[in-house]
């Protein structure tokens, strides 16, 4: 026979208690990873029961063929390309700030800088992916619009121009780190083929490397416009409240978010026409992101470059 | 090249190529150096902007400026509503962002099966990390501020508080699923071999590992939610509000919102409560992200130990 040993009695084998607690666990955390569907399921819920309403009271066709978005008026107009003009004015003019010079940025950390220098760098791009939007708008509005003004004849106080090109730096983190991310899973062997065969350092960023990331590449970029599409504060702060069906940098615009945020800071009853109309453009905003966020997904599972 | 082309086509590629290295490494030169430059101006921008901000700001900064409510007098206007209204959101959005977030996270690294289910809300997670932030806010509105007034007492603190929740849950889960999958599975795999349950494993063994990873992302998040306007603004905050919140119900503002009504005023001296207002942000997201940095080296000296 042998000897229990000293704290053997302290053992149970209570097999059923502790599977009840893992039952209890995992349903309950399982409820919260619900939580992010139910979350989705509420925004597509929300938006298309108020839109449906929005579109009860104001026929489809005249929201999107309207010329002029004049909801306040007595003879409203909700001509969605209106605003629709504005958001494409300002996101453009970011992304081709944020494109190039994001691209180059991740080139650059990539490629050139030490892993000194990097460690330096990187963190100072979080920071200025950190600063929060409204801190931008102030020094649009504040700082860059002034300084336009001096240089730029015709330049209005609150202008596209100057909304999109701080956008633009504000975005410029993103691409950055997402398009790095893409350069830096290109395997080593690929460059040093490159070099084999007598290409330049640049010569094989450009011929090589850049290629071998283009999915990942395209794909940030891709996702900049969608955030440039949906950034709100700085083209409210800065580009101003006029709702206007053109395609003209220098003067005041109104993007869909600048509305949203014009229309809820004055009095939206639950169910009035305002208050609808807010979801009617949040519905345009949504559809818009979502379809650029599914297509850069898209991109890179599609083409994505496999090595291994 | 491809041994179908005829032999003029090879000379033509022939002719494209050029052994002037000279000149190659001249392009080189311009290339590296526009690289270097498009980083600078990241950079410099970042510096101007702090710049900016603190040469206008800082001569309104005083005790003053903190514990004073906001008024049409701009000398006499503060920002103790609007700090105490964002101090309020941090403190709910973390209670109900972290357990849900992290919870969730453990969820899918640990227990979930790789099935349809499982990638379905794995896909959902990252679509919702792109909807606009104000999409958040049209949500709040109809959901938290309307359809359960009851419980959260319309445009309240709570209704706040419960939308940047929801804002920032997929980062918040992402980052634990991240911290989750850098410790080793031999742990796990020990830990069932001596008997434990999974839930043990992971609570004993796993979590502890993984927690100052989880808190360092959940800080950045929170972070993240208190620099936040458009949502707040939709769900209705005040922009003009002399009370501190005493309760969940009660209405609320916070710094970005005030921020922006004394940039949106035409007299200057209000810019300048502006700058003063944004210093103060900065400085509570400043010491949210040296938490951050001081959880982040101390795991990993205990790591290296």
């Amino acid at each position: 026979m042998t000897t229990s040993p000293p704290n053997a009695s302290l053992w149970r084998e209570d097999r059923d208690a502790s599977r009840k607690v893992e039952m209890l666990v995992k349903t309950v955390l399982g409820f919260f990873a619900f939580i992010s569907v139910a979350t989705t399921i509420g925004i597509v819920l929300t938006l298309i029961v108020e839109t449906f309403e929005f579109f009860q009271k104001i026929p489809i066709w005249r929201f999107l063929t309207d010329l002029q978005w004049t909801p306040r008026f007595t003879n409203p107009q909700f001509g969605i390309l209106v605003l629709l003009s504005g958001t494409l004015m300002t996101a453009l003019i970011a992304t081709l700030v944020a494109i190039p010079l994001g691209l180059l940025t991740a080139i650059c950390l990539s490629e050139y800088a030490s892993p000194k220098v990097r460690r330096w760098i990187k963190p100072m791009l979080e920071i200025l992916a950190g600063v929060p939007t409204v801190v931008y708008g102030y020094f649009a509005l504040l700082l860059v619009t002034p300084i336009l003004r001096a240089i730029v004849p015709g330049l209005q106080v609150f202008n596209a121009l100057s909304a999109g090109l701080v956008m633009g730096i504000a975005i410029l983190p993103l691409v950055a780190s997402l398009s790095e991310d893409a350069i830096y899973a290109v395997p080593r062997s690929l460059r040093e083929g490159g070099y084999a065969l007598g290409a330049t350092k640049r010569e094989v960023i450009i011929g090589t490397v850049l290629p071998a990331a283009l999915s990942g590449i395209v794909a940030s970029f891709i996702l900049a416009i969608s955030r440039a599409v949906g950034e709100t504060m700085i083209v409210a702060i800065a580009a101003g409240q006029q709702p206007r069906l053109a395609l003209d940098p220098l003067s005041s615009v109104m993007t869909m978010t600048a509305y949203i945020v014009q229309a809820s800071l004055g009095d939206t009853p639950a169910g009035s026409l305002e208050y609808l109309t807010l979801y009617a453009v949040g519905m345009t905003l949504f559809l818009i992101t979502l379809g650029l966020n599914v297509l850069s997904f898209w991109i890179v599972r599609r083409f994505r470059e496999k090595y291994e | 090249m491809t041994t179908a082309q005829g032999p003029d086509s090879v000379q033509d590629e022939q002719a494209k190529y050029t052994v002037d290295l000279p000149q190659r490494y001249r392009f080189d030169f311009v290339f590296a150096t526009a690289t270097w430059i498009a980083t600078a101006i990241g950079l410099v921008v970042l510096a101007i902007l702090l710049i900016d901000i603190l040469t206008d700001g800082t001569g309104r900064l005083s005790l003053n400026f903190l514990s004073n409510n906001p008024s049409s007098r701009p000398a006499l206007a503060g920002v103790r509503p609007a700090l105490f209204g964002t101090l309020w959101l941090l403190a709910l959005t973390t209670l109900f962002a972290f357990p849900i977030g992290v919870g969730a996270g453990i969820y899918l690294e640990e227990f979930a099966a790789d099935n349809r289910l499982t990638q379905f809300i794995e896909i959902n997670i990252s679509n919702l990390a792109g909807v606009p932030s104000i999409i958040y806010g049209l949500l709040g509105l109809a959901f938290f501020v309307r359809v359960m007034a009851p419980i959260t007492g319309g445009r309240s603190v709570l209704s706040g508080a419960l939308t940047l929740a929801l804002l920032v849950l997929p980062i918040i889960i992402v980052a634990t699923r991240e911290s989750l999958r850098t410790v080793p599975n031999s742990l796990r795999q020990a830990g069932l071999a001596l008997g434990a349950t999974k839930w043990q494993v992971i609570w004993e063994q796993i979590l502890p590992l993984a927690f100052p990873g989880i808190l360092t992302g959940t800080i950045l998040a929170l972070s993240r939610a208190i620099g936040e306007t458009a949502p707040l603004i939709v769900i209705g905050a005040a922009t003009f509000i002399t009370t501190i919140p005493g309760g969940l119900q009660d209405r609320f503002t916070a710094l970005p919102i005030q921020i922006y009504d004394w940039v949106s005023r035409p007299k200057v001296e209000f810019h300048r409560n502006a700058a003063g207002a944004i210093i103060v942000l900065m400085v509570v997201l400043l010491l949210m992200n040296a938490t951050a940095v001081f959880l982040r080296n101390k795991y990993q000296k205990a790591r290296q130990l």
